[in-house]
């Protein structure tokens, strides 16, 4: 399966990205590749850089220097804002609004349908709470109303940053099953996450450290190649064997 | 730009308040109240058949800026502009959208203000009141499109508030409520004549008074529309999709 899919031009090509958040220099020159139709993983401590590559990749961030081609086009291209979905790590909702009328007001902006919004509630289990404000609702429901609105109109692209933080296992669960359903349809899927154990539902992994890639591989792969039990021993062998690791410098801040 | 997406947006700003029934009670009201407050200090004396047709023009002003403001940069903190503007919305369709939901609720307050100070208070309309409120409601959307150009500047609720002060006192304090206008030194009489609220109270005390022909009210008007395009170009420019 892996085989055909990685033939397809890969979802997204950043190649030597440079860009600060703020004033603080968080990416150095990173490269890395996103194929078509799987869940990547983008693992990492807090402040390593995932935010502002995700806004990177989404075209909502100023870059210093590279290219980031997104379904073979130069990220933030005007005809790439309906085909890519993007999920903010604070859930990004209007909270004196409905569940659903933010969602209805999301579909319009976008063109999506009305049946498209009723999909979107199912697949985030949100419908005992469609009529309810978004501001009246926990934070793991307010988060997945910021998902379903990314999932309205089936972009080709989703990039979601740590979108399952503060939910619950079941939920949680439910949710990477969405994932992987999604991919199987042909949707790419970009899923920060800093918990480690998720990492072993992805079907590729990009671990990330002080703005850069340490490991690109499948979760099986980096276990053998770094002959750990886990990804959290796989990524503090990688760390201690990374050259430029030195836990002092480039502190990049929570970005 | 897009007419559904602008309306979706107006739409979705205006189904906001609805749900905040308080903030349109003091929306509606509080221009009011205080009309009948300046009509109270001075009603043993001709003055407010004077400075009234001016509280007309300055309330909603001010009342529109803080909410249009607060409510824009209130979007920007909470990530949802950022949103947005990853979406296929356009700048002029945000921008537009926010100006239409507030325009209606700017065309609600004036007229609310403006019977109350006519058929309440009693002030004294010799001109067309329907001109007045024409006036009255061209002053209320100024003050929503400077209010979106001032909220791109500000970063915090804080921030926002000072430019209330900055942007608005001045025009109040050389618009002619305090001292005529041809009595100011001819700097600052020069330097009114290009502030917009100088011009919406000149064509509010000439309707009142009826004192000057449909042709100088219009010519204020368009200067007051021109401003309020100007802000509203300036303001969608200063958005931006890509931030640091």
């Amino acid at each position: 399966m892996t085989l055909m899919v990685h033939r397809s031009a890969p979802a997204v090509v950043v190649r030597d990205l440079h860009a600060r958040r703020g004033k603080q220099p968080v990416l150095h020159g990173l490269s890395l590749t996103v194929p078509r139709g799987l869940v990547v993983g983008l693992i990492g401590p807090s402040g390593c850089g995932k935010t502002t590559l995700m806004r990177s990749i989404v075209g909502v961030q100023v870059v210093q220097s590279g290219a980031v081609t997104v379904l073979g086009r130069a990220a933030g291209t005007a005809s790439l804002r309906g085909r890519v979905g993007y999920v903010t790590q604070d859930a990004s909702v209007y909270d004196d609004l409905t569940v659903r009328q933010n969602l209805q007001y999301f579909a319009a902006v976008l063109g999506a349908s009305r049946d498209d919004i009723d999909r979107v509630i199912d697949a985030t289990d949100l419908a005992p709470n469609a009529g309810q404000l978004a501001g009246s609702l926990s934070g793991g429901q307010r988060s997945r109303v910021s998902l379903a609105g990314a999932l309205l109109g089936s972009p080709e692209l989703l990039v979601l940053d740590e979108p399952t933080v503060g939910l619950d296992p079941v939920l949680r669960v439910e949710l990477w099953a969405l994932f992987h359903r999604l991919a199987d349809s042909g949707t790419s899927l970009l899923v920060s996450s800093h918990v480690m154990d998720e990492a072993s539902r992805c079907d590729r992994l990009l671990l990330m450290r002080q703005g850069e890639v340490l490991a690109d591989d499948t979760p099986d792969g980096l276990l053998s190649a770094t002959g750990t039990p886990d990804v959290e021993a796989a990524f503090l062998a990688l760390i201690s064997a990374h050259p430029s690791s030195d836990p002092a410098g480039r502190e990049a801040g929570d970005s | 730009m897009n007419p559904r997406r602008t309306l979706a947006t107006a739409g979705r700003v205006l189904t906001q308040i609805r749900h905040d029934p308080r903030t349109i009670v003091l929306l509606l009201v509080v221009p009011s109240l205080l009309i009948g407050l300046v009509a109270w200090i001075f009603s043993d004396t001709p003055v407010f058949d004077t400075v009234g047709p001016a509280m007309i023009a300055l309330f909603p002003f001010i009342v529109m800026f803080l909410v249009t403001s607060i409510t824009t940069l209130r979007e920007r903190r909470t990530g949802t502009l950022e949103r947005l503007l990853s979406m296929p919305l356009g700048k002029g369709d945000f921008i537009l959208g926010y100006t239409l939901a507030f325009g209606l609720l700017a065309v609600l307050q004036s007229a609310a203000a403006v019977g109350y100070a006519v058929w309440v208070c009693g002030l004294t309309i010799t001109g067309s009141i329907w001109l007045l409120l024409a006036v009255a409601v061209a002053d209320a959307v100024l003050g929503t499109a400077l209010g979106l150009l001032a909220s791109a500047f500000a970063r915090t609720e804080f921030q926002v508030v000072q430019f209330m002060p900055a942007l608005v006192f001045p025009q109040i304090l050389l618009g002619g409520i305090f001292l005529p206008r041809d009595q100011l030194p001819d700097a600052l009489r020069a330097f009114s004549d290009w502030l917009p609220l100088s011009h919406a109270i000149d064509a509010l005390q000439a309707v009142a008074s009826d004192s000057q022909d449909a042709a100088y009210v219009g010519g204020k008007l368009l200067i007051i529309g021109a401003w309020i395009v100007g802000a509203v170009v300036l303001g969608s420019i200063t958005l931006r999709r890509r931030t640091p």
